[in-house]
């Protein structure tokens, strides 16, 4: 996957390589019409999540387990993490067998799966095209995001990875007992 | 920190811990020169390799603590308050190493004050007089309390006199403190090696030599088991490693059964041999001797002795008996809080004992064993044991149960209060235990390594505490079953049977108030969906076919309902996410053969649920009984069989509780029945001619009790209590029945109790109650006894009367005057204060409708005189006590157009 990058990324991100030296690579992913980068240093896999194990009471965000070459991986819907409208791409979801890909995250020696609509190339992005998050954001998602970089055409969210993984602690359990 | 001073930290804390252990061994018996041996050995070791890793502190310590050790090897006598001594120093030591493991160096301080003393009681004759420094500010406090200048701890003495030659001629031990110095030299009796630092080599040379040296059995010494020191980050990564082996293994198992192709399945086969061999090895290295948890106790016990002044003996038998590293660490705890409150509460002081005529030293006995798949601990002291009566008191006290419910109780359930959070009986609280706190704890940590604790207590014998944990938490055995669209694996610990139920079989759900029910042997087991506890579905009305789980948590029991059983599998038992940890519902998950993710149930957390929802046990007895008082149209009935499988029934407000005795508790005096009750003898009815009293297993009876007389009806079997209108059909020819009506679809004889409580009795009609009933459509009923009301009544509506009851002659007056209109009465004549012929006698005077209304009287006996009265006041007839059928025909009689008339 590593390999992808040269071909796809803009031209703007190459030469902003030259002028920072402060290159960054990210993992885009698609949720609907959206592009979300992530660190590629935290990207452990890319599979197509199968057979999930919905988990009753669960937070919402969390679509189910899943079983990743005989390690239990918490699914995570990423469209939900954001709280985007489950209208486009629900279909699959709903019933645990989600349609789209799923991106391997570590933290605290656990193992998660992000799961997207779909998985696009690696970009190698500067600093230049990067800007800070525009303060009219929505507030989720705003607390998610660590910036945005300007690509041709698009526009590329990056995403805080460890914010993505930390809505278990900071949120009240739904029904701890 | 270099490997070397890492290493030397794990060793010396685990000699130190041995050295804990043996020294109170030691102490108890100061002439076993192998113990010594093994102690100054550990201490050596632990001062060589001080010096090599130039940690001065310790070194000085290690050496000031051997050198007095050196004089005991010499001869001098092993003291309590030397013992003390060292035990201080072990743990300063240990305070020092924690701090060198933290810090990497040592910390800085001075061990002047214990070394002193050490040196002191090693140089000087001067027993006794080592007043040991309260030990600097930035270490842990040292749990036991220093002897003060001048004292001698009763071991001491113990230990003196045991050791002193020749006859006691000093009278028997003092109870503690004692201030005398006791300087009785104990001379070790084996020829003592000179002092020279004896390499193990050496000792081991010296071992046959020693006469005294214990039997061969003493095999702590030098005799090395080979082993090498592993990271236990290394073995559980193994033991992961092997549990996906266990996964993969079972998967390709599971594409073998589908495939016919054979020749898979020879290599499979072995594959899967080898794999078991392999989990069954990498097992066993987790495993670790449950001595390693109880190593700290001795030390313990013999503090708390001194700190409580009691006399302690602490017994511990299976110390090899292994079991799962992580399970030996939740335990560890819990097994050292139960010591402590056996030592405390459960042993009675010294003069207690003695005064009980029981030996003044007190035994906590802690064993374990193998048993199944499980390991047993049991933790017996042979002290007072619990006050039930006490326990009993403070759980109604604190709302936990009902007095009835209590009641009903047995032993063993009532002692597992003890295990609900905050629950002290204590009288005064002490700085070991009585706080209340501890046993909620003890039982909570059990059971999260999915464990079981039982109770038996006998007062005066002691407590013994059982504690059930599986080997292992890394593999368990669990059901695997499905609700909805999920599958779900349940722990088979927590599982005593499954049932079927069907709505045309004859197990099926019932429901109370829509909180689903089953009945299960003579039992109510309260329901819980497993879908309904994961909020899947809305649709209640779906429960009606599938598998009831019966589950037991602690006293609870209750049963899962769901929608098929697959299997019983070893799961391996993988932590639930963080994310998801909140959910008191799953105690993790697992991979199946077929490779899905199920999710563990945690009975404990759907115990929990079960209580905190509506659907909680226990809806039977008392919540209906209270409904049937206040809801005039319904009646709780109690549905039994009795005689050849016929369904009976008896109003619940008669039945003042249901028992199963032990078959064998019957006794037989003059032919009648008989059994122990309460302290007083309680005479047997059967409820039918058919019905044999059992000799054997345990027996179900329904006791009636009117003032302090009981009687125990015999029944075959308790079925169930239902709430319904009671419509009496027929009122049947036998005058053990009232009649029979339906009840839950099923034709039920409502038994009259009437009938046989004279046969418990013969006296009972006679003494001071009765009741007179109104007729001729409403009918009042007067007794001062609301048993008799509640009898008469069911026995008046069959009659086809509507009854309103009085409790006594101003009631009945207040009623008659009411708006009610009373067309007959039936009134008990011997009431206390205003009677039966009183009341008449008033409403005679007070005219109008009242004078000419018909009363019919019931009497205990039926004299001339009392006729002569009756015919007086016109009465219409008198009845004697429980001659229901003379009652139902003097009712009759007045209906018919005659007028009052005497009877």
């Amino acid at each position: 996957m590593q390999h992808a990058n040269s071909n796809g990324a803009a031209g703007a991100a190459k030469d902003g390589a030259k002028d920072t030296g402060a290159v960054q690579e990210f993992v885009t992913v698609f949720v609907g019409e959206t592009m979300f980068g992530l660190a590629i240093n935290r990207v452990h896999d890319v599979f197509i999540p199968t057979g999930i194990t919905p988990v009753p009471l669960a937070p919402p965000e969390i679509v189910g387990l899943l079983n990743l070459r005989g390690r239990v991986v918490t699914a995570i819907c990423l469209r939900r993490r954001l709280g985007m409208s489950a209208a486009a791409g629900a279909a699959g979801q709903a019933t645990g067998q989600a349609t789209g890909m799923a991106i391997g995250l570590e933290q605290g020696g656990e193992t998660f799966g992000l799961v997207v609509d779909g998985v696009g190339e690696v970009l190698k992005l500067g600093a230049e095209t990067h800007e800070a998050v525009p303060i009219n954001l929505d507030a989720r998602w705003r607390d998610l995001a660590l910036g945005v970089h300007r690509l041709d055409g698009r526009l590329l969210v990056i995403l805080d990875v460890d914010g993505l993984l930390a809505f278990g602690s900071d949120r009240p359990s739904t029904k701890a007992a | 920190m270099d490997d070397l001073l890492r290493e030397f930290l794990t060793e010396s804390s685990e000699h130190l811990d041995t050295v804990d252990t043996e020294l109170v061994r030691f102490e108890q018996d100061p002439n076993n020169e192998t113990i010594l041996r093994n102690i100054f050995r550990l201490v050596h070791t632990i001062k060589g390799t001080c010096g090599f890793l130039g940690l001065p502190r310790l070194e000085a310590l290690a050496h000031a603590a051997e050198t007095l050790m050196g004089r005991f090897r010499d001869g001098l006598p092993v003291s309590g308050a030397s013992v003390s001594l060292i035990l201080a120093t072990l743990d300063r030591l240990k305070a020092i190493l924690a701090d060198l493991e933290v810090a990497g160096t040592e910390p800085a301080g001075s061990d002047a004050d214990l070394i002193e003393a050490l040196e002191q009681m090693a140089a000087g004759e001067a027993p006794a007089a080592a007043p040991a420094a309260p030990p600097p500010p930035p270490l842990p406090a040292i749990v036991e309390r220093e002897l003060k200048p001048g004292e001698v701890s009763l071991e001491d003495l113990e230990a003196a006199f045991l050791a002193a030659p020749g006859p006691d001629d000093e009278p028997a031990p003092a109870p503690l403190p004692v201030p005398v110095a006791v300087a009785a030299a104990a001379p070790v009796p084996a020829p003592v090696a000179p002092a020279r630092p004896p390499a193990p080599v050496a000792q081991k040379a010296e071992a046959p030599a020693g006469q005294a040296a214990g039997p061969a059995s003493e095999s702590e010494g030098p005799a090395k088991v080979q082993t090498i020191r592993v990271n236990v980050d290394t073995l559980e990564h193994l033991m992961t490693m092997v549990s996906e082996l266990v996964l993969t293994r079972n998967q390709l198992l599971e594409i073998a059964r589908r495939h016919e192709d054979s020749s898979y399945k020879v290599p499979l086969q072995r594959l899967s041999h080898v794999t078991a061999e392999l989990q069954e090895g990498v097992m066993k290295t987790r495993m670790q001797p449950i001595g390693n948890a109880w190593q700290k106790l001795p030390r313990v016990v013999r503090d708390l002795s001194a700190e409580l002044g009691k006399q302690i003996e602490l017994v511990m038998v299976g110390a090899e008996t292994e079991l799962d590293r992580q399970v030996l660490d939740v335990i560890k705890d819990p097994l050292t809080h139960m010591v402590r409150n056996s030592a405390d509460h459960g042993l009675e002081a010294t003069a207690v004992r003695v005064a009980a005529g029981k030996p003044a030293r007190g035994t906590i006995r802690l064993s374990a064993y193998h048993e199944g798949g499980t390991i047993t601990i049991e933790i017996a002291d042979d002290g007072k044991g619990l006050d039930l009566a006490a326990i009993r008191r403070k759980a109604v006290e604190r709302g936990l149960a009902s007095q009835a419910e209590v009641e009903k109780m047995t032993d063993a359930q009532v002692a597992k209060f003890i295990f609900d959070a905050g629950f002290s009986t204590a009288a005064a609280i002490t700085s070991v235990s009585g706080r209340g706190v501890g046993m909620d704890v003890v039982k909570t940590n059990i059971e999260t390594i999915g464990g079981v604790i039982d109770i038996n207590t006998q007062a005066g014998r002691g407590t013994t505490f059982t504690i059930k944990i599986p080997l292992t938490l890394a593999i368990v055995a669990a059901l695997i079953v499905r609700a909805g669209e999920s599958r779900f694996a349940l722990p088979q610990v927590a599982v005593l049977e499954l049932v079927r139920v069907d709505p045309s079989a004859a197990q099926k759900i019932e429901r109370i108030n829509g909180a689903p029910v089953l009945r299960l042997r003579e039992r109510l087991l309260p329901i819980v969906t497993l879908t309904g506890l994961l909020g899947q579905d809305g649709g209640e009305a779906e429960i009606q076919s599938g598998f009831v789980v019966v589950a037991q948590v602690g006293r609870q029991r209750f049963g899962i309902l769901v929608d098929e059983v697959f299997h019983t599998e070893e799961i391996v038992v993988k932590p639930m996410s963080t994310k998801l940890r909140h959910l008191s519902l799953f105690a993790g998950n697992t991979i199946l053969g077929d490779g899905a993710v199920v999710l563990i149930i945690d009975p404990n957390g759907v115990a929990r649920q079960v209580s905190q929802s509506a659907q909680a046990g226990q809806i039977p007895v008392e919540a209906e009984a209270e409904e049937a008082e206040i809801g005039e149209a319904r009646t709780t009935l109690l549905v039994f069989k009795g005689g050849n499988g016929a369904f009976k029934a008896v109003p619940l407000s008669l039945v003042t509780r249901l028992e199963e005795i032990d078959a064998s508790k019957v006794e037989w005096l003059g032919g009648r029945p008989l059994i122990q009750y309460r302290g007083r003898l309680m005479p047997l009815v059967v409820a039918d001619e058919a019905i044999q009293i059992r000799n054997e297993g345990t027996q179900a009876l329904v006791v009636f009790s009117d003032g302090d007389r009981a009687m125990g009806l015999v029944v075959d079997q308790i079925v169930d209590i239902v709430d319904e209108r009671l419509d009496i059909e027929i009122a049947a020819e036998r005058s053990d029945l009232i009649g029979s009506a339906v009840l839950r679809g099923r034709a039920t004889d409502i038994i009259n109790i009437a009938h046989f409580l004279p046969l418990a009795y013969d006296d009972w009609a006679r003494g001071p109650r009765k009741a007179a009933a109104a007729k001729a459509r409403t009918l009042l009923l007067v007794d001062d006894s609301a048993f008799f009301r509640d009898m008469l009544t069911p026995v008046l509506k069959a009659a086809g009367f509507s009854v309103v009851a009085a409790s006594g002659a101003e009631q009945a007056l207040a009623i008659l005057s009411g708006e009610t209109r009373i067309d007959v009465v039936v009134a008990d004549l011997e009431m206390p204060g205003k009677g039966g012929f009183e009341l008449v006698a008033e409403m005679r005077r007070a005219g109008g409708a009242l004078a000419g209304l018909p009363v019919v009287a019931l009497a205990g006996t039926v004299g001339p005189e009392m006729v002569e009265r009756a015919r007086r006041l016109a009465i219409s007839d008198l009845v004697a006590k429980f001659d229901r059928s003379g009652l139902v025909a003097a009712l009759a009689e007045i209906e018919a157009p005659g007028l009052a008339q005497a009877a």
